[in-house]
């Protein structure tokens, strides 16, 4: 079961406080230089597993195992290789941050000051360094805390909703960073998160994990709708409707708002239903394709509505 | 485990609590010693004299007089001798017993603070070492590296026993500079009467003896260190155990304050010397003050105090160790 050169790798991982079960019976591997994302939405129990990953918490059931050790029996060897930024990158606010830096360093064994420098200067806060952390931005402090990650090495990178309060300019830059990572360092991430999207443009392989429990694992590519859903706004959208139902290559038709219909149809088709819509004389005020949310993946999975496009 | 200490200790200089406890003791020491010279001036008033040396010639001959009578028990003799001794050398060296110089002043400073001024101070370095990397969060930036968490709490604990002890430092310091300005810097080999032991609740003067006051005051601030560091022991704990800084340290201040008040409120009550922080006036023993519970003494009082300590040691340890980091 276990592939020799997998990274981390966790078994019926199970957590549970007093009576409350957070998260059951969780299985994953990640492989070397690999993005892997976490997707779940708010209170699944995201969280809860990374701290158990990083040590912070103990499983109540289960193994993780990262590079070979086991992490339970083996936490020194086992953490060495490891970076993480729990929650929120956590730093002494009354210090600099190169003082944060050389105080984590300290907690390490070879962290030179030429590597300090190094992790400070990829992470572009040379500028910053010497001032105190409590003078930071939220992002400042987001790369501080990738810096103290990357600090003793590691190979596995592990990132809890990493985009949390940043710009979108933020968001792209620190998603170019974490597959810089991956490429060029042969780090792999992993990263949780709440926004299918961010998963999406981010991570190779991901695990979905609802209420506690993995609900699918595998590649990214699987997630990406192969049935590609178009939002029309349309002023009269009864014809509409039903013109759309005369059309072969359309197969779910549904109601959004007062004039918004969202049919499921290939997307390269745009272009041509369109101008038939026009000849038919309806005004086409809008035309989007729509951004699936992880709502929807969770719908199509419990069957939760008539939408049966959103089907993995 | 030498970086891991430096680290700790930089949190403390950096987090301003040394500097805070400095000022603290910059305010209050002069005050303390503007009181002790209006004490000073109250006596010479009321003496209705200023000449001391006419006084303490008077009361050496009062003494002698009581030494020749014969019906003197054994002990009190030795007690009379010693104390002809002590006012003897205070002539020989021009020193006036009311007035003494800074020494003197450290050395009451420090049997008066031993009790609760030291001990409150040592909560507020101490209460929130733990705590407060919990409220911050950063306790998940020290947990996630290569190093056992005992390793971790071991130099919070060392850390804080270098606190306490440049605290007192500093106290001794401070109180010396400060009153010498009033009182004069002399004073250091003055004798002090020390060696007062307590049985069934009579004083027994026989093994007191003098000593000069620089080594009363080394053991003195010996006492009050292992009083501090008791207090900040327990502190330690009450540190990991409770999360928030608050709450650590409040109950920490009413631990103390209330073991320093029941001890005058319920003396009869013996269960109160199983109580930590009834024995934090441990000088007391070296100065013979009267004992307020019954059945103490200095060894009785430091195994107290040690037992507590090292509980709370294990304690500390072991729930630090085991404990998930949730907040
Ligand atoms: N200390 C605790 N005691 C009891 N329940 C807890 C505790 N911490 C978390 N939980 C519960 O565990 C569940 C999972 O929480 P967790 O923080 O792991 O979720 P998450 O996936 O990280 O959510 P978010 O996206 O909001 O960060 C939640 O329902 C939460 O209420
Ligand atoms: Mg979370």
């Amino acid at each position: 079961m276990t592939n020799p050169t997998t990274l981390l790798s966790v078994s019926n991982l199970t957590k549970k406080i007093g009576k409350r079960e957070i998260v059951h019976n969780l299985n994953f591997n990640v492989q070397p230089g690999e993005v892997y994302g976490f997707l779940g939405p708010n209170g699944a129990g995201k969280t809860t597993t990374i701290r158990m990953l990083v040590g912070l918490i103990r499983p109540t059931a289960g193994t993780i195992q990262i590079n070979g050790y086991d992490l339970q029996r083996q936490f020194i060897p086992a953490i060495r290789q490891i970076g993480c930024i729990v929650e929120n990158p956590e730093l002494y606010p009354y210090l600099t941050g190169m003082e944060n830096m050389r105080l984590f360093a300290r907690m390490m064994k070879n962290v030179s000051q030429t590597k300090i420098d190094e992790v400070i200067r990829l992470v572009e806060l040379d500028q910053r360094v010497h001032d105190l952390v409590k003078t930071y931005s939220l992002g400042m402090k987001q790369r501080l805390g990738i810096a103290q990650a990357l600090l003793g090495d590691p190979k596995l990178l592990i990132l809890d909703e990493p985009t949390n309060g940043l710009d979108p300019a933020g968001i792209r830059e620190l998603r170019t960073f974490i597959r810089m990572l991956a490429t060029e360092k042969g780090i792999s991430v992993f990263v949780s998160s709440h926004i299918l999207n961010e998963v999406q443009l981010l991570c190779d392989r991901v695990a979905i994990i609802h209420h506690g429990r993995i609900v699918k694992t595998g590649p990214v590519s699987d997630l990406i709708d192969q049935h590609p859903q178009v939002e029309w706004t349309v002023d009269e959208w009864e014809q509409a409707q039903t013109y759309f139902k005369s059309l072969p290559y359309i197969t779910t038709i549904q109601k959004r708002a007062h004039n918004i219909l969202r049919v499921q149809m290939p997307l390269e088709k745009i272009a041509e239903t369109n101008a038939k819509l026009l000849q038919e004389q309806l005004h086409v005020v809008g035309i989007r394709p729509y951004q699936q949310t992880l709502e929807d993946i969770f719908l199509a999975m419990t069957g939760g509505q008539t939408d049966d496009s959103a089907n993995l | 485990m030498i970086p891991l200490i430096y680290n700790e200790w930089l949190k403390m200089v950096r987090k301003k609590r040394i500097w805070v406890i400095t000022l603290i003791l910059l305010v209050l020491i002069p005050i303390f010693t503007y009181a002790q010279f209006r004490t000073i001036q109250q006596t010479v008033a009321e003496m209705g004299t200023s000449d001391w040396r006419a006084l303490l010639q008077q009361q050496i001959i009062d003494q002698q007089n009581r030494l020749s009578s014969s019906r003197l028990p054994e002990e009190w003799r030795d007690w009379i001798k010693l104390s002809i001794q002590q006012q003897q050398y205070y002539l020989d060296h021009d020193i006036n017993p009311t007035a003494p110089g800074a020494p003197t002043f450290v050395r009451k400073f420090i049997e008066e603070s031993v009790s609760l001024f030291l001990p409150l101070l040592v909560v507020v370095l101490a209460a929130d070492i733990v705590s407060s990397e919990h409220t911050a969060g950063t306790i998940k930036s020290l947990l996630t590296r290569p190093v056992q968490r005992w390793k971790v709490l071991l130099s919070k604990y060392l850390a804080l026993l270098l606190s306490i002890s440049v605290l007192m430092m500093i106290t001794a310091i401070l109180s010396y500079l400060i009153s010498g300005v009033i009182f004069g810097y002399q004073g250091w080999n003055m004798p002090v009467l020390t060696g007062f032991q307590e049985q069934n609740g009579q004083l027994i003067t026989s093994f007191v003896h003098l000593v000069p006051q620089w080594k009363y005051i080394l053991m003195a601030y010996g006492l009050a260190w292992f009083t501090c560091v008791a207090v900040g022991t327990l502190s330690f704990m009450v540190s990991v155990l409770v999360r928030g800084t608050a709450a650590s340290m409040g109950v920490m201040l009413a631990a103390v304050i209330s073991g320093s008040l029941l001890a005058q409120l319920a003396p009869t009550w013996s269960m109160l010397k199983y109580f930590a922080f009834t024995h934090l006036r441990l000088t007391d023993y070296l100065s013979g003050k009267p004992i307020l519970i019954e059945g103490m003494s200095l060894s009785f009082s430091i195994l107290v105090l040690s037992v507590w300590s090292i509980l709370a040691i294990l304690i500390a340890f072991i729930t630090f160790q085991r404990r998930d980091v949730l907040a």
